[in-house]
């Protein structure tokens, strides 16, 4: 098993209070999965991707545990976390198009990262993974500012994985790309789990369509808890949760622009994780809800692999 | 880069153009007479002889030729280096004059912006580090900008040379002295220049400090900070790559100051009577010495121009961005 996560409890420290982003989450992610994490915007996806590799000053790590290849992994820690990071635990972040220092040439950034890790570059290696995403070796020696955003994308891609690292978290980073784009870095992503650069992946994104195309199983979080998690068939065809539902039945049909379908989708908003609501987090919005929501579901495993948190599930 | 460069020479050109013509204006479309106050000045009382006189400086400043033709002699004068005679230092040529002048305010200027530049960029670096360091440099710093620079040099005459009497509050040099290369003379001349020196680098300090600290902070902050630290990258590699991106706009903030601390030297140099430009434009206007003003102004300007040409240029060399920009986009 490759991460296993227990009971992960990550809160905002705000002037106005404890912002619970993530709320006692369990899950596990096996050798050679990857995983989708699902669900609309500001559920906690990021949270999480954080929490498993580093911190923000505003995040506080008040519970539960995380292991990766039957380590502990001492997020709340941020000295003793840096071993792990880009070994181990490696990122590519939502803003890939600006992670690059503007005024350092890529080769010279990218070997600075690596002395600095004591890690010296293997070039050759360098090269062809250069070569594997299409880029041509000479960005090496350029700026980012000289490279388009899909190159850079792709640089960065390069750079996160290239020291082999168990865990991959890819954050939204087919957001801000067309979908033929998309479909290339879908596609690189898995190449990479085939060639071994990474063992397992969290690929978070709030468009489920996508994470279909890539992910083994797929997670879906409301407002800082899991909703749903299952194998990413199970979550498409035969999900339980009322929240996955109306996730996957607000999908546009093939075609449909992307526009268009913010139209149709699901009424209100997530509530506030300032004081959440006692009991089920979606109850507000649920068509099914009733008296017994307002105890808080458990996440039940209803059939092999597939997790619910819903009293009607 | 050659069109980047012709776009900036093209527009100090037209900027020295219009200052030189503006300068040109002044003096001829302003009320009072130079000559005149001159003729005065030499209280003479038999009319021919004023008239003769007045006769004789119009010609020598060319006054008495059409406006246009005043112009363009002015241009040809100009370029020629010959700025006019001085009234107030008559007969010396003007140019004589500021030449005399300029070494005393680069030698206030040149070390007093450098200074405060790395000394405040430094400290700025230091201060966003260190919190206990960040509560002492910023208030300090936030003081100092703020001050006023004929505020701070009066202060300082006052504190040095009234009340603790240790350093000479006027001139460049001893009175009792003769420039000569001997070391009195070197060590009255640098007793004389301590106290607007730093008075100009303590005001200049404060803005540098506060402009770095927090250009640091927000580069440490930027999105490839970050990445390197999910990296595991060590603050030092970090801190290292957010002092090099928050001194480009720093280089650029040299620029944009330079016509204000230029102006700060002015003042400063007159209030400590300090034999500088600034001094000379006291005398100049105090004497309706229009030639002696138009000269030093231009020269300033001049001056201001070529500093500024010269900070483009190291920008340039120091900032991949703009040379990548220049080479057109590649994509
Ligand atoms: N720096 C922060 N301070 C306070 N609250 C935050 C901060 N960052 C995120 N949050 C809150 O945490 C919740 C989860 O955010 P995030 O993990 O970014 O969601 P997602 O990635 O799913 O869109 C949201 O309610 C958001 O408002
Ligand atoms: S627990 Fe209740 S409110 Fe929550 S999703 Fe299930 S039915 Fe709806
Ligand atoms: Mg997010």
């Amino acid at each position: 098993m490759t991460l296993s996560v227990q009971d992960l409890r990550v809160y905002y420290r705000t002037l106005r209070g404890e912002v619970k982003a993530l709320d006692g989450v369990s899950f596990d992610v096996a050798d050679g999965e990857i995983l989708g994490l699902a669900g609309e915007s500001g559920c906690g996806k990021t949270t999480l991707g954080k929490s498993l590799i580093r911190m923000d000053g505003r995040m506080k790590h008040v519970g539960g545990r995380v292991e990766l290849d039957g380590e502990n992994l001492p997020i709340g820690d941020t000295v003793k976390m840096n071993p792990f990071r880009f070994t181990e635990v490696s990122i590519i972040p939502q803003y890939s198009m600006s992670a690059m220092n503007p005024t350092r040439k890529i080769g010279r950034m990218v070997r600075e990262l690596l002395d600095s890790r004591g890690v010296t570059v293997d070039l050759d290696e360098l090269h062809r993974r250069l070569d594997l995403v299409e880029l041509n070796r000479d960005v090496l020696g350029k700026y980012p500012l000289e490279l388009s955003g899909g190159m850079k994308q792709r640089m960065v891609m390069v750079i996160s994985t290239l020291l082999n690292p168990s865990l991959l978290i890819a954050d939204e980073i087919t957001s801000a790309l067309d979908v033929s784009t998309q479909k290339a870095v879908v596609t690189t992503l898995k190449g990479f789990r085939e060639l071994g650069f990474v063992k397992s992946m969290i690929f978070i994104t709030h468009d489920i369509s996508l994470t279909n195309q890539l992910a083994d199983t797929i997670m879906v979080m409301y407002a800082g808890k899991l909703a749903e998690k299952a194998p990413a068939d199970a979550i498409v065809n035969r999900s339980r949760h009322p929240y996955t539902q109306l996730l996957i039945s607000s999908l546009p049909e093939v075609g449909v622009r992307y526009a268009e379908k913010k139209l149709t989708g699901i009424p209100g908003n997530p509530p506030s994780l300032l004081n959440p609501p006692v009991g089920c987090r979606f109850q507000d919005r649920c068509p099914l809800a009733f008296d017994k929501c307002r105890e808080e579901p458990p996440a039940v495993e209803v059939e092999k692999d597939h997790f619910v948190a819903c009293w009607k599930a | 880069m050659r069109q980047y460069f012709g776009r900036k020479l093209l527009i100090y050109g037209l900027t020295f153009f219009v200052a030189v013509t503006v300068n040109w204006m002044i003096p001829r479309f302003m009320p009072g007479d130079p000559v005149a106050s001159m003729v005065a000045r030499a209280r003479i009382s038999d009319p021919e002889a004023v008239a003769a006189m007045q006769q004789y400086y119009s010609n020598l400043f060319g006054f008495d030729q059409p406006i246009l033709a005043q112009y363009f002699n002015f241009w040809g004068a100009l370029f020629a280096g010959n700025f006019g005679i001085s009234i107030w230092a008559y007969p010396l040529p003007v140019s004589e004059v500021i030449m005399d002048a300029v070494p005393y305010s680069l030698g206030l200027l040149i070390p007093s912006i450098l200074l405060s530049w790395f000394v405040g960029n430094w400290a700025g670096a230091l201060a966003a580090r260190r919190k206990i360091l960040d509560n002492t440099v910023l208030p300090v710093g936030y003081v100092l900008t703020a001050m006023p620079y004929m505020w701070i040099a009066i202060l300082l005459c006052w504190g040095f040379g009234v009340v603790f009497q240790v350093l000479p509050v006027a001139g460049g040099y001893s009175f009792a002295l003769q420039p000569d290369l001997s070391w009195e003379f070197v060590w009255s001349l640098f007793q004389h220049w301590l106290l607007p020196f730093v008075s100009l680098f303590l005001v200049a300090l404060g803005g540098w400090a506060i402009g770095m600290r927090n250009m640091i902070i927000y580069e440490l902050e930027a999105d490839y900070s970050n990445y390197l630290a999910a990296l595991g990258a060590p603050h030092r590699l970090i801190r290292r790559y957010a002092f090099r991106n928050a001194v480009l706009p720093q280089i650029t903030g040299l620029a944009l100051q330079l016509g204000v601390l230029v102006a700060g030297a002015l003042v400063t140099e007159i209030v400590f009577s300090y034999p500088g430009l600034g001094s000379l434009i006291l005398k100049a206007i105090q004497n309706q010495d229009f030639f002696l003003l138009q000269g030093t102004f231009l020269f300033i300007v001049l001056g201001v121009l070529i500093a500024n040409f010269v900070i483009d240029v190291v920008y340039v060399i120091v900032d991949p961005r703009t040379r990548a920009g220049m080479a057109g986009a590649t994509t």
